[in-house]
C-alpha cells in the first residue's frame, strides 16, 4: 500500500466514525429494518439515487447471512456480494468496513474469531471481484452487537451476518 | 449430622487419650476442627462469632468487621453462624477468660473472638479462633492485621482467610479482587465498562468509561496490571492497563489485524493471546520486556482462549480444527497440541487452575451451556452448572471456587456473575449493581 493509499484509508475510517456510525452494527438499511429503533439515517443520501449509501444499503443489499459456525458464502450471498462489488467499482469514492457478526450461541472468544472469518470471506470475495484491497477493512463484533434480540433461530439467523458499511472519503 | 460431628471429635479425642496412655501420642490428639472439601454432602460447621470488641476508637468498624467475617465464612457453604442472641455468655474482653462450656452448650465447634482499634486513619484487627471442645486456639489462628481504615474490609477478609485455611486445609480466597465488565443498555447496544470489586461484590470502582466496547479483562499474577480487549481504536485490540495509575497502552497494534483473548504468563512477563489476520486466528506470545512476538500455533482453523499452566510450561487453548471447538494442551513454546476434551458438544475457554490440578471450561451441548472442570489430561470431566448461557470461568486464588458469567435468554436477557465450588456445590449469584459479565479473579492480595 502506498503512503497516499494509507492516508486515504485513514480519512475513510475517520469519515466512517464521524458520519456513518449510527448505522453500524447493521441497525439500519435493508431487510425491512431501515429506520427502526430511532436510527439516524441522515447522511446516507437519497435511496433513489443509485450512488448514495442508502441505495447501496437498501437496493444493492449491505449484508449477507451465514449458517451456524460457517463462513462459507452461499449462492445468495455471492449474488449480493457481486452486486456490492459492481457498485463499489462504479463508485470509487467509497471505502468500506466489513463487519462480521455471530449469534449468541458460542463463547465470546470463539465468536470474535468466527466474526472475523466471516468478514474476511466477504473481503476476499470483493477483492476477487476487482475491488482494491486498500478500500476494504474488516472488523469482528463477535456476539457483541446482535441485530435481533430474541433467543430463537429466527433471530440467530439474522445475527450471523456480515455487513458492508460504506464511508465516503476515499477520493470522494 | 451436627451431633455426629461432635461425637466424632469427642470420640477421636477419647480414643487418642486412650492410646496415649499405651504409647506415643498420635498427632490426632491435636487435630483441630476440620472440614475436608470433597465429594459428598457437607453439613455446615456451627461457629460463633461474637461482635468484635472495640478496644479504642473502633466504633462501627468492630461490628462491621465481624459481620464481614461471618459473611465470608457462611458464604462458603461450609460454616453456619450461630446468631448472637443464642449465645449464652458474652465476650466482653479480648484477653479475658472464655467460658467454653457456654459455647459447647450451643453446639459451637469454633469460637472466633476479635478486637478492633482505630487511631487516626489506622485500623488494627486482632483475632483468635478457638477449638471450643478443647479450649485451645487453633494452631496459627491468632493474628493481628493493620492497615488504613479504608481497607477495613480487607482486614476482615484476612481474618476469614486464616480461619478458612486452618479449618479446610485449603488456601484462602477472600482477600482478593475481581475485575469484570459492568453492562448497561439494551441487548443490541450494550454499553460496557471495566470495573473491579472485592470478591464478594463490595467496593466497586470503574476503570474505564463506557465509550467503547471492552471485553474479557485478566489480572496479572501480581494483580497490578490488567489485560483486556477494547474497541477504543475502532478495532478490537488488546490493552494493558496499570491498575494504580490507570495508564493504558495498546499492545502490538498491527494494521488489519485483531488481537483478543489475552492472558499473562505466570511470571507476568509474557502475554499469550489470539491474533487474527485475514480471517484466520492463531495464538501468539508477546514478550512484555523485549516486545518480541512469537507465533505458537499455525493452522487455518480458529485457535483461541489460551491459558498457561501455573508452572508456565504448557498452554491450554481452544481450537475448531476438527470442525467443532475442543480443548487442547501444547508446550508453552507452541505446537499442534494434544486434544484433551472428548465428550459430546463444544468446548471452549479452558482455564488452568492456579493449583495445576484441573482445567475449567465452558461446554455447550444440546442447547445448554455448562461450566465444568476436568483433569489436565481431560479425564474426570464434571459439569458444575447448566443454564441457557454460562461461560468464561475464572479461578479463585485457591483453585477451589469458580466465578463465571450467566446470561438469561430473550430480548430482555441480562448478564450476571455467579460462583460455584469445583464440587458443584454452593452455586450463588454475586451481588452487583447492574448486569455484569466476564469476571477475572485476582491473586490473593499481599
Amino acid at each position: 500500500m502506498s503512503i497516499v493509499g494509507k492516508s486515504l484509508l485513514l480519512i475513510a475510517v475517520l469519515g466512517l466514525a464521524a458520519c456513518n456510525n449510527p448505522d453500524r452494527y447493521g441497525a439500519g438499511g435493508a431487510g425491512g429494518a431501515g429506520g427502526a429503533g430511532g436510527i439516524d439515517t441522515t447522511g446516507l443520501g437519497d435511496p433513489n439515487n443509485p450512488t448514495s449509501i442508502a441505495y447501496f444499503n437498501q437496493t444493492v443489499g449491505d449484508r449477507i447471512l451465514f449458517a451456524v459456525d460457517q463462513s462459507t458464502l452461499s449462492p445468495e450471498a455471492r449474488t449480493i456480494l457481486a452486486a456490492q462489488a459492481q457498485w463499489l467499482m462504479q463508485n470509487p469514492g467509497y471505502a468500506a468496513i466489513i463487519e462480521g457478526h455471530a449469534d449468541e450461541q458460542g463463547t465470546r472468544e470463539y465468536n470474535l474469531a468466527l466474526g472475523a472469518r466471516r468478514a474476511a470471506a466477504v473481503q476476499n470475495f470483493l477483492i476477487s471481484q476487482g475491488i482494491a484491497a486498500n478500500r476494504l477493512r474488516t472488523i469482528s463484533y463477535g456476539k457483541e452487537r446482535p441485530l435481533e434480540v430474541c433467543s430463537e433461530e429466527a433471530c440467530y439467523a439474522k445475527n450471523r451476518r456480515a455487513v458492508t458499511v460504506l464511508s465516503a472519503g476515499a477520493g470522494a | 449430622m451436627k451431633q455426629k460431628m461432635r461425637t466424632t471429635l469427642r470420640t477421636l479425642l477419647a480414643l487418642t487419650l486412650g492410646l496415649g496412655a499405651m504409647g506415643p501420642a498420635p498427632v490426632l490428639a491435636q487435630d483441630p476442627p476440620r472440614i475436608v472439601i470433597g465429594p459428598g454432602v457437607i453439613e455446615p460447621m456451627p461457629i460463633a462469632v461474637p461482635t468484635f470488641i472495640d478496644e479504642g476508637g473502633a466504633g462501627e468498624y468492630a461490628a462491621a468487621i465481624s459481620g464481614v467475617v461471618i459473611s465470608d465464612l457462611e458464604g462458603t457453604g461450609f460454616f453456619r453462624n450461630i446468631p448472637e442472641d443464642a449465645h449464652i455468655s458474652k465476650i466482653t474482653s479480648f484477653d479475658g477468660g472464655v467460658a467454653f462450656e457456654d459455647w459447647k452448650a450451643i453446639n459451637s465447634q469454633v469460637l472466633i473472638t476479635g478486637a478492633v482499634t482505630v487511631a487516626g486513619d489506622r485500623i488494627t484487627v486482632k483475632f483468635r479462633a478457638y477449638d471450643v471442645f478443647n479450649g485451645q486456639v487453633l494452631d496459627g489462628a491468632a493474628l493481628q492485621f493493620a492497615g488504613t481504615t479504608d481497607s477495613w474490609r480487607r482486614m476482615a477478609h484476612k481474618v476469614s482467610d486464616v480461619i478458612y485455611s486452618k479449618i479446610t486445609g485449603e488456601g484462602g480466597y477472600f482477600d482478593s479482587r475481581v475485575v469484570f465488565v459492568s453492562e448497561s443498555g439494551p441487548k443490541n447496544q450494550r454499553l460496557k465498562r471495566l470495573a473491579v470489586m472485592d470478591y464478594d461484590g463490595a467496593n466497586v470502582a470503574f476503570l474505564t468509561d463506557s465509550a467503547s466496547i471492552v471485553l474479557a479483562p485478566r489480572f496479572s499474577p501480581g494483580g497490578d496490571r490488567i489485560l483486556y480487549t477494547s474497541y477504543e481504536t475502532g478495532f478490537p485490540q488488546i490493552t494493558l492497563l496499570d491498575v494504580g495509575s490507570l495508564a493504558r497502552q495498546t499492545l502490538d497494534e498491527q494494521e488489519g489485524t485483531m488481537t483478543f483473548a489475552p492472558r499473562f504468563s505466570p511470571d507476568g512477563n509474557t502475554v499469550v493471546f489470539s491474533l487474527e489476520r485475514g480471517g484466520n486466528t492463531d495464538i501468539y506470545a508477546l514478550s512484555l520486556s523485549s516486545g518480541g512476538l512469537t507465533q505458537l500455533t499455525n493452522a487455518p482453523s480458529i485457535e483461541t482462549a489460551p491459558s498457561f499452566s501455573p508452572d508456565g510450561s504448557q498452554i491450554t487453548f481452544e481450537s475448531d480444527r476438527t470442525g467443532v471447538p475442543q480443548i487442547y494442551v501444547m508446550p508453552a513454546s507452541g505446537g499442534e497440541g494434544t486434544r484433551i476434551s472428548g465428550g459430546e458438544g463444544r468446548y471452549g475457554t479452558p482455564v488452568w487452575s492456579p493449583r495445576g490440578d484441573y482445567i475449567a471450561f465452558t461446554k455447550q451441548n444440546a442447547g445448554r451451556f455448562h461450566i465444568g472442570v476436568m483433569r489436565t489430561d481431560g479425564s474426570e470431566e464434571r459439569l458444575l452448572t447448566a443454564s441457557f448461557l454460562d461461560e468464561g470461568p475464572t479461578w479463585a486464588p485457591n483453585g477451589r471456587v469458580l466465578m463465571f458469567t450467566r446470561e438469561t435468554a430473550g430480548a430482555g436477557g441480562q448478564t450476571s456473575l455467579w460462583s460455584v465450588d469445583i464440587t458443584g456445590r454452593n452455586l450463588k449469584q454475586i451481588p452487583t449493581d447492574g448486569p455484569a459479565s466476564d469476571p477475572a479473579w485476582s491473586p490473593l492480595l499481599p
